[in-house]
């Protein structure tokens, strides 16, 4: 019998007026379940909770909420890495609009994403079979690729927080970048055009919040040096 | 493309690169002053005003003031944009700001160069 103090962030705005915590308890039997499996047991003593979640495997990104203060997703997250003295806080992504509960309005968030244009263009003709690429140039994809748009760096990010409708944050920056170092992409220059202004990349403070938060190990500061260094070389 | 208006340079770029070089004289420049002070502990008015009286450090001087005038413009219009929601008290702050840089820089002018 391990007894785990869960304090879950509740808001159901057709009947509360204001957000508030409310507290489970949960009978873990002394096993590191990930967070996700406490929440599923939660939602089975009070079937009122709402969240998103999908894959339980980290793939789909459904499930980013903040846990003991730290972004992340509740599906690969044990208790273990988040629990302390007993208790476990659950809120929904800081800095977006929650709709109910753990369940917060990305609509901002797409929308940066949209804005960088998240796929291939290429103004050549397209050969017969596929555009082909070396492993070198496959290469500088790992790290970019991978992102599953889980908002999970975006939303510990303090300049997206304060400026989320022009600032593009971690997450649209990364895919940015993604698509200027993939070698079949042709528009880099139009990408680098849409960007340079004080807001979209500069806003970027170098904190490192989206490195240290991002469930796939990813590091969005190192795409966004890299979208800085192709501006300045190309303005100076 | 963000529109902005208040900013020192046009883009993101040049306030980027601005922000760089201005704290690299601001550094250089307080490096220089700190290593004066402690080679000069007897420092009288007459070492002082000689220092100042060379040409080279006037130069160094205005390059330092102009260099706090564009560093706090860039750096204070981003903490304006990040703090400060409505519209019009930002753009009231920021020409409180703009326009106090503006004296400082011209009262180090008649500073430097004054009788």
């Amino acid at each position: 019998m391990s007894r785990l103090t869960v304090s879950i962030y509740r808001y159901n705005p057709e009947t509360d007026d204001a957000p508030y915590m409310h507290d489970y308890e949960v009978d873990t039997q002394g096993r590191d379940l990930m967070v996700l499996n406490v929440i599923q047991m939660i939602k089975e003593q009070d079937s009122t909770l709402a969240y998103r979640r999908s894959c339980r495997e980290g793939v789909c990104g459904s499930d980013g909420m903040n846990m003991n203060g730290k972004n992340s997703l509740a599906c690969v997250t044990p208790l273990s890495d988040v629990v302390k003295d007993n208790r476990l806080v659950l809120r929904p992504l800081p800095g977006l609009p929650v709709i109910r509960d753990l369940v917060v309005d990305m609509a901002i968030f797409y929308k940066q994403y949209e804005r960088i244009q998240p796929y291939l263009q290429n103004d050549e003709a397209p050969p017969a079979i596929e555009r082909l690429q070396s492993p070198e140039e496959r290469d500088k994809l790992d790290g970019l690729y991978e992102c599953i748009l889980c908002a999970c760096c975006s939303t510990s990010c303090p300049s997206f927080w304060w400026n989320p409708d022009k600032f593009v944050g971690p997450a649209g920056l990364l895919w940015a970048y993604r698509f200027m170092a993939d070698s079949r992409d042709t528009h880099t220059q139009e990408r680098l055009a849409e960007l340079d202004d004080p807001f979209s990349v500069f806003r970027c403070r170098g904190i490192m919040n989206c490195v240290a938060v991002c469930p796939k190990g990813l590091n969005p500061t190192r795409a966004i040096g890299k979208i800085r260094d192709l501006l300045v070389s190309n303005a100076a | 493309m963000v529109t902005s208006i208040m900013n020192l340079g046009r883009s993101g770029v040049s306030d980027w690169l601005i922000q760089r070089v201005s704290a690299v004289i601001l550094a250089l420049y307080t490096i220089f002053i700190v290593a004066f002070l402690l080679f000069h502990s007897d420092l009288d008015y007459s070492a002082w005003s000689a220092l100042f009286a060379q040409t080279w450090m006037k130069i160094f001087t205005l390059l330092a003031l102009l260099s706090v005038a564009a560093h706090a413009w860039v750096g204070l219009w981003i903490v304006a944009t990040d703090y400060i929601k409505p519209a019009n008290i930002r753009i009231a702050t920021l020409t409180v700001v703009i326009l106090a840089l503006f004296v400082f820089v011209v009262w180090g002018v008649q500073v430097l160069w004054g009788a």
